[in-house]
């Protein structure tokens, strides 16, 4: 069987931060009623961190549970967890309404990291970035440029960025040109 | 440009994050109707100076269309609101009022 890879294997930059392709990693979504409580043990059950507020991701190493919209969760887990944790998911809300899909191979994940990276993330986003308004913690959806994106604060001074697997080498070209050594802008 | 707040994710959203989806409040005009009605329902608009209902799509987002009421003169914005239901809040349009005296819509005559 072919080996699996992820979008653009070892792609790393190093100027004003640090930017790596994350490898591969699970990622399950999960559209249904995220009130229910049934839904909330299924998802924490399988991420084993605490259900996120609006708004909000929750992340501990491969593990995190991110909130996408009012009825929509992204759930990360190890790559060769996903097929099996998202069956699990499906088993426990059967007979509820709701939406699981393990979505691992549709997606990249991008690392920005040092103490610039709001300013370089900022280039690229039309998202308030200043450390009053988003911090770690909070999850948000928008778009790099032309490309529909998600990211989030694993520390101060550290994203996680998530982008669609086709456009990995466009929104990692982005993130180089963003972190040029040579144009820092020193607004944060 | 526009900053408008997502009711769905309390996201203060950038006009570029967001898809425009013309006038708010518009009754389809289904079968049976008249053709007058259908015209009207497909494409008869209101171009106002002032305020304006429009729906909105947070596409960059939560994917969520919502309403929302804009001053088209001055981009002002007066509030947004769930697209789940088929009039303005009176709560909006007292605030509305408050800011433009006298102002008019077909959805409050």
């Amino acid at each position: 069987m072919a080996e699996t890879t992820s979008a653009l294997p070892g792609a790393r930059f190093d100027g004003a931060v640090l930017i790596e392709e994350a490898g591969l990693r699970g990622m399950i979504t999960l559209k249904g009623d995220l009130a229910a409580t049934r839904l909330h043990s299924a998802a924490t059950g399988v991420a084993g961190v605490d259900f996120p507020g609006q708004g909000e991701a929750n992340c501990v190493g491969e593990h995190g549970l991110c909130w996408m919209a009012p009825d929509e969760l992204l759930i990360l887990v190890p790559y060769a967890r996903a097929a099996e944790d998202s069956a699990a998911i499906a088993t426990a809300l059967a007979g509820t309404h709701h939406l699981v899909t393990n979505v691992s191979d549709a997606r990249v994940i991008f690392t920005a990291a040092g103490p610039a990276a709001r300013e370089v993330l900022a280039k690229l986003t039309p998202a308030d970035l200043h450390p009053d308004s988003f911090r770690p913690g909070q999850f948000r959806r928008t778009r790099l440029a032309q490309a529909p994106a998600a990211y989030w604060m694993r520390d101060a001074e550290t994203f996680e960025i998530i982008a669609f697997r086709s456009m990995a080498a466009y929104v990692f070209d982005l993130l180089v040109g963003a972190a040029n050594p040579a144009a820092p802008v020193g607004r944060y | 440009m526009l900053i408008l707040r997502c009711p769905y994710c309390g996201i203060d959203a950038d006009e570029t994050e967001l898809t425009p989806g013309g006038e708010a409040h518009i009754t389809r005009a289904g079968p049976g109707s008249s053709d007058a009605e259908f015209e009207a329902y497909l494409f008869l608009r209101e171009n106002p100076k002032g305020v304006h209902f429009e729906r909105w799509r947070h596409s960059y987002g939560c994917g969520k269309w919502f309403h929302a009421a804009r001053c088209t003169a001055t981009n002002e914005v007066f509030g947004t609101y769930s697209a789940q239901v088929t009039a303005p809040p009176k709560e909006l349009c007292q605030k509305i009022s408050g800011k433009r005296p006298g102002w008019l819509s077909r959805w409050l005559s």
